[in-house]
């Protein structure tokens, strides 16, 4: 069954968007990822226009993000006031992206953007995450005993608590510079704005990382300020660039919140790490299928695009 | 419209069937039907093109859509990686193209005719905006591809559909318009060739345009972006709420 899709102006099969939907929503229940990376790339593999695929996929996520948090929120694992400060620096962010990639758009570079994006950030999370839970998996393997070294914690003093304007967060337990979490979210709301995705694979390590937050409350708070984000992306790119198309972003909803829950079932019967490695080995995966990509002679070195008078 | 297309309109009201003397005109034709409507469901759509002759002679008939800006973009070599390098935009470019005739064209047709109609996707002209930066034969290259890229969206053919004719007096051809064609003002321009010269010519407008659904959601995220992306995020709230409350209860 095929319909047209008003805003893309394609006419695509139904059952393909729904499945696809269905398959990036079972991987995000699995991992406890948004998706958005695999989602993007697939639509612009499929034909849709980058810019709406980047702006529809944000309305996308918009919808799955709230409920993902509304789930967190139930076990208390949301930092409202980090989420806000995040969020302030993401609407920032997320600002300058979507003005960026109109930029961009007109310069004819805006799909080579997106690529090198996917294959620095793809590949740096993958290759991280594939290092940290290898280990893991192969200790079980041989049956020795698991002791994950602790990197974070109290007592570690670098420049970065130095930073002014400290902030208290009593959810976090952290006593922080604000300009630490706002430059977190502005450069994510960059990233999200361009490449069509939540920024949950980047934010999430920063907030453990970077910022030093309790794992409880990273994902919850992730999710939470990637709301208000990809709620901006989408406003912005609505209004800048007429790129939301609403009946596709429907579609992949109804097979994404369906698939999410059944990934979330099977989730339950694997293990951490091995959940780990897996995700690890399909961000990489999809990190180097597009690095391939752009380092082969393409089978067509021309493109045309036509500006609507 | 081109300079072209309005010459052969005025030609086409001397000559056309709207003018009193219907019975003397040389060559009538229509399509059967004036407005393709692109819905929801839609996948692509053939109309009927017909018509009438005075007498024996050849038809060539070239289908054209709304003109368009076309950037041509080269990719080259930066490094290790493949980029946008070059472009060239060219000017007024038929978005939509589309010939046919009732014999093979070298037949009946001079190549200055069918150069001047731009019959045949070698005659579209193409304009540079600015012509001055590359060679001829580099402008022959982008020229090139971007027919080769249009036919392979199926926006262009270069192949030639036939007309078929009754008793020399009436033709008729198909018309395909597949699923991602472009909306907008169409010509369809019908030539009556004899003795190697255009005796008549006729040209039917026709409109292709977005309507229900679909065309109300386009006509809206363009005229109230701001509204639409309002309500686009409320309906993904709206959902994301829906099937978190769904799943609990399950």
């Amino acid at each position: 069954m095929q319909i047209y899709l008003p805003i893309a102006e394609m006419s695509v099969n139904v059952f393909l968007i729904l499945g696809m939907g269905g398959a990036v929503g079972f991987l995000s229940g699995l991992f406890g990822v948004g998706g958005g990376f695999l989602m993007t790339p697939l639509l612009i593999f499929m034909g849709v226009p980058p810019a709406v695929a980047v702006g529809t996929e944000a309305n996308q996520i918009v919808a799955s993000s709230v409920s993902g948090v509304l789930a967190h929120m139930g076990r208390g694992n949301v930092d409202f006031k980090m989420g806000g400060v995040l969020t302030v620096g993401g609407f920032l962010g997320s600002g300058l992206g979507v003005w960026l990639f109109s930029i961009l758009r007109d310069l004819g570079q805006v799909e080579l953007v997106i690529s090198l994006s996917y294959v620095l950030f793809l590949g740096i999370i993958g290759a991280l995450m594939l290092r940290e839970s290898l280990p893991g998996v192969m200790r079980r393997r041989t049956g020795a005993a698991t002791t994950s070294p602790d990197t974070r914690g109290p007592g570690r003093h670098t420049w970065i608590h130095g930073l002014p304007f400290k902030m208290r967060f009593h959810k976090s337990k952290l006593y922080i510079s604000a300009i630490l979490p706002l430059a977190v979210g502005f450069l994510v709301g960059i990233l999200a704005a361009i490449m069509g995705v939540g920024g949950g694979f980047i934010m999430v390590p920063a907030m453990i990382y970077l910022l030093g937050m309790p794992t409880q409350v990273v994902i919850g708070t992730s999710l939470f300020q990637i709301i208000f984000v990809t709620a901006n992306t989408t406003f912005l790119q609505a209004t800048i660039n007429q790129t939301v198309d609403a009946i596709l972003a429907i579609l992949l909803l109804l097979g994404g919140v369906i698939g999410a829950q059944i990934g979330a079932r099977f989730a339950v019967k694997l293990k951490g790490e091995q959940l780990r490695s897996l995700l690890a080995l399909i961000v990489l995966g999809v990190s180097l299928k597009l690095a391939y990509d752009l380092v082969i002679t393409p089978n067509e070195l021309f493109s045309i695009a036509a500006e609507i008078k | 419209m081109t300079p072209h297309a309005l010459f052969l309109l005025f030609a086409a009201t001397c000559l056309g069937p709207s003018v009193t003397h219907a019975q003397d005109a040389p060559l009538v034709a229509d399509v059967s039907e004036n407005l393709v409507a692109i819905t929801t469901g839609f996948t692509g759509k053939e109309i009927l093109l017909f018509g009438a002759t005075d007498g024996p002679g050849d038809i060539a008939i070239v289908v054209k859509g709304p003109s368009r800006d076309i950037t041509v973009r080269k990719k080259s070599r930066f490094g290790p990686i493949w980029v946008n390098r070059q472009s060239v935009t060219f000017r007024d470019v038929p978005s939509f193209y589309r010939i046919a005739s009732s014999r093979p064209l070298e037949e009946f047709a001079p190549p200055n005719l069918l150069s001047r109609f731009q019959i045949g996707t070698d005659n579209i002209r193409l304009e540079t905006a600015d012509d001055a930066a590359l060679s001829p034969d580099d402008l022959k290259v982008y020229r090139e591809s971007l027919v080769r890229l249009k036919t392979t969206a199926q926006l262009y053919d270069e192949g030639l559909g036939s007309v078929n004719t009754t008793s020399n007096r009436l033709f008729r051809t198909r018309i395909l318009f597949p699923e991602n064609v472009p909306t907008g003002i169409y010509f369809v321009e019908i030539y009556l060739f004899r003795n190697g010269t255009v005796a008549a010519a006729e040209i039917v407008p026709f409109n292709i345009s977005k309507i229900g659904f679909g065309a109300d959601v386009y006509d809206f995220a363009h005229n109230f972006g701001a509204i639409y992306g309002l309500l686009a995020i409320a309906l993904a709230v709206a959902a994301g709420w829906a099937a978190s409350a769904a799943f609990r209860r399950a």
